[in-house]
């Protein structure tokens, strides 16, 4: 991207020109969440000035209205991660209730005592918890695909791991501690071999990599909209038709059924059926919008710009003595986490954020994997397309001045 | 000195400062110069899990009044355990309970205490106020 390029995006992202402590703000925390441009803040608004009203059941002018926005935000959800069919795309709150919503409904069709569920080391704990609580639910077990010293997935072990005990594997695309880019489509055709159903966690790979669930051919793929540009409380869990069809509804209530008589009630059609209460039908469009947002920059060139500024960051920081850095596959995404000699993280933290640098310190919600690398937790530096060389090298030298006063 | 006029000192030493980082800069000599917990009170029971870093805290009454001794991983942290240590311990357990810590929001430090900061110190000064309360109900 060239310089304007990156101007141009930067202007459309309101929050990039505050001041935090008298500094101008560098955010590199994007892998905790995206900022969100003008054209999505606006959407919002539109949505509520001229578009409110609640979805599916009114027959009223703005009801109606309000449910083609609805439904043709999933549509544009279809097509972006290139699913079938927009009765494959079921919205939720975010990745974790996606994942939370599999972890329940296929427990409960196709689960029983002495099955297995594989994840793997670098798992975020919303793709550790639900599965956990699926184990002790119905006493089945664990299995934990290990790392290598890059950081990478050990898939001679995940071949020893799958059996037929296995009855889906739960891996996420991108580690958000790592950033290493795991080669998922490998992982699901393993699984396939044996019919085996895969879910990817998709929150740390849908900003950075093109996804298409097809070409993938995943089970399940979810994602959260507030780290692609889009406000908090709106995700997606695509899944393949057939088994969405098999797994059982996940909560009770409105939108979700056909009929509903104290004796029996029948469930509504794909997507619906996953879909019990008013949903987020503002949130739904902003998401839409910011993925159209993405798209006409082009996820591609995206991609190249953080490739760059991320290789560019993690060569300024080598030259730093006592530089550690964890995650060092050559698939990598924009995450960059790192400890320097032996200065705990937080206190690191804390002073760039007195210099106007967000980044974030501790576990990162993999604490296994922290764990697994026996540190207290890393730095972790996240970019995106409105981060640029200028404000590394800002980082950088706030780094050097940062070490220098702790160590 | 009372609880109270450490306090004020402390307060007074830090806002000789403008600058954000020549405050810290005095919270790092602070973390630094504190005096390492020994290895023998480093035992689970001893210990504020943070999200973030980890707090070890002892007490015992010596004499009528709490002794606190600290530590943690992360200097900072440990900066305002050092200055937690030196305003509340060496005093009665009823003069802690009595305390209104008022200090660390004037010295511009409070979000170190937040509730979201996860670093141990919260709980560390609830825990503070749980010994002297313990000590007092020891005492009679």
């Amino acid at each position: 991207m060239t310089e304007q390029e990156i101007n141009n995006i930067r202007a459309d992202f309101p929050i990039l020109t505050e001041q935090v402590y008298n500094k101008p703000l560098i955010y590199f925390d994007n892998a905790a969440t995206t900022q969100k441009p003008q054209a999505v803040l606006d959407r919002i608004n539109y949505g509520y000035k001229h578009l409110n009203a609640n979805i599916h059941r009114g027959v009223h002018y703005l009801s109606q209205k309000a449910t083609e926005a609805h439904e043709e935000a999933r549509k544009y959800v279809a097509h972006f991660i290139n699913a079938t069919s927009s009765s494959e795309v079921i919205f939720t709150r975010g990745t974790t209730e996606a994942i939370n919503l599999v972890a329940f409904s296929f427990g409960e069709c196709c689960c029983r005592a002495g099955d297995e569920i594989i994840i793997s080391m670098m798992e975020h704990h919303s793709n550790i918890v639900p599965w956990q609580m699926l184990c002790e639910r119905k006493g089945m077990r664990l299995r934990v695909i290990p790392i290598n010293e890059k950081g990478e997935l050990r898939l001679d072990v995940f071949g020893e791991l799958i059996n037929e005990n296995t009855r889906l594997v739960a891996v996420t695309q991108v580690s958000n501690v790592l950033g290493t880019v795991n080669p998922v489509k490998e992982i699901i055709q393993t699984a396939h071999q044996r019919n085996i159903p895969v879910l990817i966690d998709g929150a740390q790979a849908v900003p950075h990599i093109q996804v298409d669930v097809q070409e993938l051919d995943a089970d399940f793929y979810v994602f959260s909209g507030h780290k692609i540009y889009t406000p908090t409380g709106i995700g997606v869990l695509y899944g393949k038709r057939e088994w969405l069809e098999r797994i059982p509804p996940y909560q009770g209530g409105g939108e979700m059924i056909q009929t509903v008589t104290f004796e029996k009630t029948t469930y509504n059609e794909l997507p619906f059926k996953f879909e019990a209460g008013t949903p987020d039908y503002i949130g739904s469009t902003a998401l839409a919008e910011a993925l159209k947002y993405v798209e006409n920059i082009g996820i591609q060139k995206i991609a190249a710009y953080e490739n760059e500024l991320t290789a560019y960051a993690t060569a300024e920081l080598m030259k730093i003595e006592g530089m550690r850095i964890f995650g060092t596959s050559e698939h990598k995404s924009a995450v960059i986490s790192f400890l320097v000699g032996n200065i705990h993280p937080y206190d690191i933290g804390m002073l760039l954020d007195k210099l106007g640098i967000a980044v974030r310190t501790g576990h990162h919600c993999a604490q296994p994997l922290i764990d697994h690398l026996g540190i207290p937790g890393t730095v972790r530096a996240s970019f995106s397309f409105y981060n640029t060389k200028e404000e590394v090298d800002i980082f950088i030298a706030a780094l050097k001045r940062v070490i220098g006063m702790l160590g | 000195m009372t609880i109270n006029e450490i306090q004020n000192e402390i307060i007074e030493e830090f806002n000789q400062f403008d600058d954000w980082m020549d405050k810290y800069a005095l919270l790092i000599d602070l973390g630094n110069t504190l005096q390492p917990l020994d290895d023998k009170y480093k035992i689970p029971q001893n210990i504020i899990e943070g999200c973030q870093s980890r707090v070890w805290l002892n007490a015992e009454l010596i004499d009528g009044k709490v002794v606190f001794q600290g530590e943690s991983d992360a200097v900072l942290v440990k900066g305002i355990v050092s200055m937690l240590i030196q305003v509340l311990s060496d005093h009665t357990p009823g003069e802690i309970l009595d305390t209104d810590l008022y200090f660390i929001e004037k010295i511009g430090l409070k979000e170190h205490l937040s509730p979201t900061r996860s670093n141990g110190l919260l709980a560390m000064v609830k825990q503070m106020k749980l010994y002297a309360l313990a000590f007092k109900a020891k005492m009679g």
